[in-house]
């Protein structure tokens, strides 16, 4: 019973603090894109287009780092290996 | 809570089994074909033409339009592979509206299947455009040094388009689900919309970021 409650512990504290130290830096770095894009587009507002398909697609890589976070908190929580584990461990006990 | 539609499984025999992704995903593809059969069935070039043809003809045409703005000259070529991607993707989000549709985009294996369908057709529309040696040169570029991390990013970016478009679908469900035990009366809904939003620009950067590597796999150096 010891490894199964340690094993949830810190599964849960691992999930969320994937989920808030994993989303800071992502979140910088949009801002500062959209910031960026925001100003080139005040001053050349005939580059919309490019501009805007350019925003998109970097907001798109920067952004599939926090869901990569995203990804590995849903496991930890709702899918987790070691939990698994430990679980069929006990019954087979 | 599942974590993905595959693991709602209709029937099974031996190792094959027919879950709720495949049967979803044949759904969407017979609805999809039958219904541009029917449309196109009877095209008119002058006079009245049918809203759905009207329909059609903008989708297509701002998909040629857009794809020709990443810089693929001959946006025809292209046509066939973008256009399948964006439309599969999109109707597969968009029909998260209807009652008990699980998206089959929320699962990583049919994420992990377009991804890989765009790590093989990305070389394949650069070598037929530059030929075997000239492609493989452009690993080389622009030092010889940089082979081993020109093949990682191949790689890598192939695994990003598979998580990025899972994640985002995945969570999107995931989040409705928790909701409706926490706040079951009117916060889903909004939820759900912004799920609808998320897919379709989900979609929309799938295939973008396709034409762009396409692109930049078609684009002859040198020039």
């Amino acid at each position: 019973m010891e490894t199964s409650i340690l094993v949830a512990v810190v599964s849960i504290i691992t999930a969320g603090a994937t989920m808030a130290l994993g989303s800071i830096a992502p979140a910088l770095g949009e801002g500062r894109a959209v910031s960026t894009a925001l100003s080139s587009l005040a001053q050349q507002p005939d580059a919309a287009k490019t501009i805007t398909r350019t925003l998109f697609v970097g907001l798109a890589m920067i952004e599939s780092i926090a869901i990569y976070c995203l990804v590995i908190s849903m496991i930890l929580i709702f899918a987790n290996p070691f939990w698994n584990h430990v679980i069929a461990k006990a019954v087979g006990k | 809570m599942r974590l993905s539609p595959d693991d709602l499984v209709f029937w099974r025999y031996g190792f094959a089994e027919l879950n709720s992704t495949i049967i979803t995903t044949w759904a969407l593809m017979l609805v999809m074909t039958i219904g541009a059969m029917l449309i196109t069935r009877k095209l008119a070039t002058e006079g009245k033409i049918s809203r759905w043809q009207g329909l059609l003809e903008i989708i297509v045409t701002t998909i040629q339009e857009q794809i020709e703005e990443v810089g693929l000259s001959h946006p025809q070529k292209y046509l066939g592979f973008l256009g399948t991607l964006f439309l599969f993707i999109a109707v597969s989000n968009l029909c998260a509206i209807l009652p008990g549709y699980e998206p089959p985009t929320g699962s990583l294996s049919t994420t992990a299947a377009l991804a890989l369908s765009v790590f093989v057709a990305v070389p394949l529309f650069g070598i037929e455009e530059q030929g075997v040696g000239n492609y493989l040169k452009t690993y080389l570029k622009p030092t010889f040094i940089m082979l081993p991390f020109n093949i990682i990013s191949e790689l890598s970016r192939t695994f990003a388009l598979a998580i990025r478009l899972f994640g985002n679908i995945m969570s999107g469900t995931m989040i409705v689900g928790i909701l409706l035990t926490i706040t079951p009366l009117i916060f889903p809904i909004f939820m759900s919309l912004l799920g609808l939003l998320t897919g379709m620009v989900q979609a929309y950067i799938f295939s973008i970021l396709a034409a762009v590597y396409i692109a930049a796999a078609v684009r002859t150096r040198g020039e």
